[in-house]
């Protein structure tokens, strides 16, 4: 298996049949370390089912998925649980956002933290000082990741009385909390406004610089993608069609047929 | 005057649910037949209760469902939805501290200055107590609506009578065996649903429950079937021969003992990183996994946690009552203490205790009702899920102390 | 080999029953994912509609075939209307609310109806008059089916088939049939899915009242807590079956029916409600789709 040069992800000739329908095709697709990597394409092209194979919500029907986690060699986690894939460091957001509704934004982002903590029933009932210490780090490790989505005013609030768009940052958030070395963001922009969609863009290049993350996005404005990817992979009916850079891939005849449309719409 | 015009509607619209409802119950409450007399009696007393019963009920509904409805219009606009006064109330600290101060007192107290029988009473309550508060942890913190909880009750309780029967082991020997067996039942029974999702969770814990009562009744030669056990041994004291008064109130602070460990264990659960991971759990299961929580061993915390306190509830039951039989253990009891969770709030502590002392000793001490305990328990159930689901209270997150400097 | 026969149409019929109640399970469920707890407890009250109504009748000497007809009749009425207004008061206010909800809000109301009946009638079992007639062509066959068998079978036959033309060719099917498949979109068509669901309770509550006489009559007695039981197994045969689809609580209740009998008739008959409890048990585990239910993948 060759070993792309720092690769965080390597995704080789990954299938995924349900049943007779075939969802995905023969998909190859890397991402590197410190890379943003956009995945983008028409609706039902595959994008969501790609991530929930490579997160564990799916086990692929064939082809590989090798992790290469920041400690520790490559793994290959066809089919790995997905709190399993999450302790090793790949961390999601969903189409549909999937927040804790009735939990503050804090502790929110608090279960983040869950994988990388430790106490068990005993330390929560007798709590000793090492259970407290956690406990803590744990309280003001969370409210350092609102701040720097810059929802701290908002840490005690329901998640579920929050706006939209704080709602999307706060999964980043959360997503964050776990230590990733790739977090996966699935439609992030939906539903923002060119403002926020803006500072969403921001917030990405600031997240990828200050936690040295890498970035797979699934994204249909096209605007932010063009601006923000490093690379981008083209989906459509479960192949990708085309990849390259943002340059390359938008002069792309068969990309702009299937998706891009006219090129003044771009 | 659109409060008026409100008003009047209302009153349309319950003089005609009264109608209906007194109609659609004239034959099962008005008639009674016997066939093989032939004889028909007719209660026609019996309809004018119910129209007029209907009537104040129907009117009571109307007005509450509107107040839900304003209610929910308030909580769309951003408001709303605070605690009730009652509850700000009690959880200011200048009230709070000598309110327990005062109700720790009255507890020790009690048998003391109350009767045997009295004392006998708050035991039972007690015992529902901590039922409801293991129950608590399974539906109220995790959301696994377990409807068979009563077999780990079952479990405990034949655990101690066998022993003590077969073995002659004594309560104190016996009570650390039913927590390690309910907790190990727990997990034996939690396995096969995990995968399972609400309604089919509660269908298969319901047919569990079954199962364990119907095994009880049947296999005679094991748990001695219907007739089922008695002279189970009470607990001792270092061998101190006890009258039956001070045998009760020696049950009595057993229990009091065992409720508060119970409510400190609950309460230091609830917010601890298990507690979290359980509430991830019954909000979203799928977000819950993908944030590295471990579903399995939360759900199977939450199964085997809830059923130690049963069985260890069983046992003290059996030491109380000192004769168990299968017919304690049926699907209503489960009902009951579902009851209890529901109507006290779902994940919280004080409203657990809340609900059980409303629903085990309300009844006791309304004699006059007591026939009408379980028709209650049923209109219960549902008017607190129509108007008021999170309960009696309602369970709060923590407010976390946040050291703003630490990076 | 005539033991056998005995078994199996006592299987039958009894199946015929199962299924009956079963059907109305799966339609509640198909359209709004509910299991109706307290369906249980409108079969019960069919059987004690049955009840009165014979009682009164005898009483007044008219002949038992009319009675029959009568009190299936008036049982169907008001099981009906039972089970309509039940979902008015525990379900429907519920129908936003997170699942947990209604489903306690069920389980309430089944102990409501079941004390409500113990309360107004009486704890004890209560005879039933036997009104399904002995017929004189069936007397070579008595040993292993009965009048009262063959009659159950016969009944639920008929009403099962008026019940698929009915969701097969008439508007109000078409428009059962679209509110279980999706509910949004069925509003937006124009569907009145109020008066769907409220539609759906109505003839699941008439089906069980069917079944409730036409047991109790087999039987020949009657008590508050006959609900809950069936009730189960009912649900454990619409499970089986695969909930949601018709054919297949038809199917299930015949599977559960057959298995009891045989069960109890070659195994052992003490524990004859435990092969229900069993087989819910094994059915949600390993194959919660049921036999004839689809898979439903959920979205991610």
């Amino acid at each position: 298996m060759e070993q792309t040069t720092n690769a965080v992800l390597s995704v080789r000739n990954v299938s995924m049949n349900f049943g007779g329908l075939r969802a995905l095709s023969d998909v190859d697709l890397d991402v590197r370390q410190g890379e943003v990597v956009a995945l983008i394409g028409p609706n039902g092209a595959g994008k969501t089912t790609f991530f929930n194979c490579i997160t564990g919500i799916y086990t692929p029907t064939d082809g590989d998925v090798l992790a290469f986690p920041r400690e520790g060699k490559q793994k290959r986690i066809n089919g790995m649980r997905t709190n399993h894939v999450c302790e090793l460091g790949m961390a999601r957001t969903f189409q549909n956002i999937r927040l804790f509704p009735s939990m503050t934004a804090l502790e929110n982002v608090m279960i983040g933290r869950h994988c990388r903590t430790r106490a068990g029933i005993l330390g929560a009932v007798l709590r000793g000082p090492k259970t407290r210490r956690e406990e803590q780090q744990v309280v003001d490790a969370s409210y350092q990741l609102l701040k720097k989505v810059g929802l701290e005013h908002v840490a005690n609030d329901y998640a579920r009385n929050l706006p939209y768009g704080a709602q999307r940052r706060l999964e980043i958030a959360r997503a964050l909390a776990t230590e990733p070395f790739l977090l996966l963001l699935d439609e992030p922009a939906a539903g923002m406004n060119p403002q926020e969609t803006l500072e969403l863009k921001e917030m990405v290049i600031r997240i990828r610089e200050e936690f040295k993350v890498s970035v797979l996005l699934i994204e249909h404005d096209m605007k932010m993608v063009m601006s923000l990817s490093d690379r981008i992979y083209v989906m459509e009916y479960g192949k990708v069609i085309s990849t390259g850079t943002p340059a390359e891939v938008s002069a792309d005849p068969q990309v702009i047929r299937a998706y891009l449309g006219e090129e003044s719409d771009a | 005057m659109a409060e008026t015009l409100k008003f009047v509607d209302n009153l349309k619209k319950s003089a005609m649910a009264a109608v209906w409802l007194a109609f659609l119950t004239l034959p099962i409450m008005v008639i009674r037949v016997d066939t093989t007399e032939k004889i028909v009696t007719w209660r026609w007393m019996h309809l004018v209760y119910m129209l007029a019963g209907s009537f104040v009920l129907a009117l009571i509904w109307h007005f509450m469902m509107d107040r839900r409805d304003r209610g929910a219009s308030l909580r769309d606009a951003g408001e709303g939805g605070g605690d009730s006064a009652l509850v700000r109330f009690l959880n200011n600290p200048r009230v709070l501290k000598p309110l327990l101060a005062f109700g720790f007192l009255v507890a020790v107290a009690f048998p003391l200055v109350f009767s045997m029988y009295q004392t006998n009473i708050l035991i039972s309550a007690l015992i529902y107590v901590v039922l409801g508060l293991g129950l608590n942890i399974t539906v109220g913190l995790a959301g696994l609506l377990d409807l068979g909880y009563v077999a780990f009750y079952a479990v405990g309780a034949y655990a101690y009578a066998l022993l003590n029967h077969h073995f002659h082991l004594g309560f104190w020997t016996v009570l650390p065996m039913a927590a390690i067996l309910g907790a190990f039942f727990g997990i034996l029974l939690g396995f096969p649903v995990l995968r399972l999702r609400g309604d089919y969770l509660a269908i298969v814990t319901l047919g569990f429950g079954q199962i364990v009562k119907l095994v009880l009744e049947n296999w005679n030669g094991f748990s001695f079937g219907p007739s089922g056990i008695s002279n189970i041994a009470r607990p001792s004291l270092f061998g101190v021969k006890f009258t039956v008064q001070q045998d009760t109130t020696y049950m009595y602070y057993i229990m009091l003992g065992l409720v508060i460990v119970a409510i400190f264990v609950t309460a230091r659960l609830k917010d601890s990183r298990i507690g979290r991971a359980w509430l991830a759990l019954r909000e979203d299961e799928i977000a819950c996994q993908a944030m590295g929580i471990d579903n399995t061993r939360a759900k199977l915390m939450a199964f085997s946690l809830g059923a130690t306190l049963a069985a260890v509830m069983g046992a003290v039951f059996a030491a109380k009552t000192t004769f168990i039989n299968p017919a304690s253990f049926t699907f209503m009891e489960s009902a009951m203490i579902l009851a209890i969770v529901v109507l006290g709030g779902m994940g919280s502590v004080l409203g657990v205790i809340l609900g059980a002392f409303l629903l085990i000793l309300l009844p006791e001490y309304m004699r006059a009702f007591s026939e009408y305990r379980m028709l209650i328990f049923g209109a219960t159930m549902i008017v607190v899920m129509v108007f008021r689901p999170q309960g009696l209270i309602k369970a709060k997150r923590k407010v976390y102390t946040i050291n703003t400097e630490a990076a | 080999m005539e033991y056998f026969l005995q078994l199996f149409f006592g299987g039958l019929s009894r199946g015929s029953v199962y299924a009956l109640i079963a059907l109305g399970y799966t339609m509640v469920y198909g359209i709004i994912e509910l299991i109706n707890f307290a369906h249980g407890e409108i079969y019960m009250i069919g059987a004690f509609m049955g009840l009165i109504v014979a009682g009164v009748l005898t009483a007044m000497g008219w002949p038992s075939l009319s009675i029959l007809a009568i009190a299936l009749v008036i049982s169907v009425l008001y099981s009906a209307a039972y089970g309509y207004t039940v979902e008015k008061i525990a379900y429907k206010p519920l129908r936003g609310a997170p699942r947990l909800a209604p489903l306690i809000s069920a389980i309430g109301m089944s102990i409501l109806l079941q004390n409500y009946v113990l309360l107004a009638q009486t704890p004890d079992f209560l005879p039933f008059p036997r009104l399904i007639p002995d017929l004189e062509f069936m007397a070579p066959y008595q040993s292993f089916l009965g009048t009262s068998d063959l009659f159950i079978i016969a009944t639920s036959l008929a009403v099962m088939v008026a019940l698929t033309l009915f969701i097969k060719f008439t508007r109000m099917g078409k428009a059962m049939r679209a509110t279980a498949q999706n509910r949004k979109m069925a509003m937006l068509v124009g569907v009145n899915v109020d008066q769907v669901i409220s539609m759906t309770f109505i003839i699941g509550s008439g089906l069980a009242a069917v079944g409730g006489v036409l047991i109790a009559s087999h039987i020949g007695q009657i008590n508050f807590y006959i609900g809950f039981i069936a009730g189960i197994k009912a649900f454990t045969a619409a499970v089986l079956g695969g909930i949601g689809s018709i054919p297949g609580a038809v199917l299930g209740g015949l599977v559960l029916g057959w298995t009891e009998s045989f069960a109890t008739g070659y195994v052992s008959s003490d524990y004859e409600d435990v092969f229900a409890f069993c087989l819910l048990v094994l059915i949600l585990i390993f194959r919660p789709a049921g036999l004839l239910g689809k898979q439903r993948a959920q979205k991610v």
